[in-house]
């Protein structure tokens, strides 16, 4: 039910007609933010915990681009300019070195401890 | 179940619309946020971690979707090949070189889940408030998209700038480029690579609390079976005898 109230109501209709601002893109990073950092704290498996990873840093990037476009710069509005993509890059590619990194963690975790549950790692508690 | 019921309303909306006023800047940016935002949820709902992958490498996909929307083609690009065709492939090797019966799907407690929907909503809230209160980043899109900006960007991150400053930032006769983050980030990488690959590099040791693990866990099916059916008094002996060698030959 909830579905025809969003799609018909005049707030679709608004969205549809008048053009995007960077507010847009920052309801779209924060809900990304969000879904992420839910993932890393309540996903046991390892690799979940890793893609919240992932998903928090594409919601940063989100609005890193929005902030530099120079499309979406309303009136009045500082872009970042070029500052804002290049960001973006070098998130990308240090996510990309992050994630191999954890991902050798977390198979010689595999290998010693025959488990992904990091609720088993535990060896180090005192 | 939601986006079943809300595609065929939108459709209904669309077609209500007259098409001279649909900004269809707007409906692709709809298009693909709703598919960034509905996946990256999946993600959380999911406890099945394959399909964990499969939404993550939809919703980063969509993302790049927007990056091309906002007129950044280079770091759209970027984003599919080196985040969805690199880091999650790579992911996926994880998820399947570990995908064991009893990891696919670990459920965390209701409790967590509950405390972690509280929590993140709290989160949402503030960061809608902060995103929505500055009215300039409010006002509707009004600038042009200029010329593309793979140019400048690969000019910038060789040191040399050729895009045009933004507006209210001094007129400087030299301006800094990225060459040294740009340095800095290839070198990491290399050196986090070479880490990667010694940390994962087979080994053929383990340790005896891992084989003790195994051992104890998930004893295979066919070995209770047996000791299940072998109960009696002739046989039992061997047939258990058979297994537990089973079991070591196998691990």
């Amino acid at each position: 039910m909830i579905g025809p109230c969003v799609a018909g109501s005049p707030l679709f209709g608004l969205l549809i007609t008048e053009p995007v601002s960077v507010a847009h893109y920052l309801v779209v990073g924060a809900i990304m933010f969000t879904a992420g950092v839910a993932c890393m704290a309540t996903k046991r498996n390892a690799l979940g915990v890793l893609m919240g990873i992932e998903l928090v840093l594409n919601g940063a990037n989100v609005n890193f681009v929005a902030f530099a476009s120079p499309y979406l710069a309303g009136d009045g509005a500082r872009s970042l300019g070029l500052d804002g993509q290049a960001i973006a890059v070098f998130v990308i590619v240090l996510a990309a070195a992050e994630a191999a990194v954890a991902l050798a963690i977390t198979l010689n975790f595999y290998n010693n401890h025959a488990t992904v549950d990091v609720d088993r790692a535990d060896d180090l508690k005192g | 179940m939601m986006p079943a019921l809300v595609a065929p309303a939108a459709l209904l909306a669309l077609a209500s619309l007259p098409v001279a006023a649909i900004n269809w800047h707007s409906f692709l940016f709809l298009l693909f946020a709703a598919i960034a935002c509905g996946f990256a949820v999946a993600v959380v709902a999911a406890t099945n971690v394959v399909r964990m992958a499969l939404y993550l490498v939809l919703s980063l996909a969509a993302t790049a979707g927007l990056f091309l929307l906002a007129g950044a083609e280079f770091v759209g690009a970027m984003q599919l090949m080196i985040y969805v065709g690199g880091t999650l492939v790579l992911l996926v090797f994880g998820v399947m070189l570990t995908a064991q019966a009893p990891f696919v799907a670990i459920a965390s407690s209701n409790g967590d889940r509950v405390l972690a929907g509280v929590v993140g909503l709290a989160l949402l809230a503030v960061l809608l408030l902060a995103g929505l209160s500055v009215p300039a980043w409010r006002a509707p899109a009004s600038g042009s998209l200029a010329e593309p900006a793979a140019t400048p960007l690969g000019m910038a991150f060789v040191g040399v700038r050729v895009d045009e400053p933004v507006a209210g930032e001094p007129r400087a006769a030299v301006r800094p480029g990225y060459l040294l983050p740009f340095e800095i980030v290839s070198v990491h990488l290399l050196v986090v690579l070479v880490g990667a690959a010694y940390l994962a590099r087979a080994k053929r040791r383990k340790t005896q609390r891992a084989i003790d693990i195994v051992a104890s866990v998930e004893p295979p099916a066919s070995v209770a079976e047996h000791a299940a059916i072998g109960r009696g008094p002739a046989g039992a002996g061997s047939v258990l005898a058979g297994g537990s060698v089973l079991t070591g030959g196998s691990r």
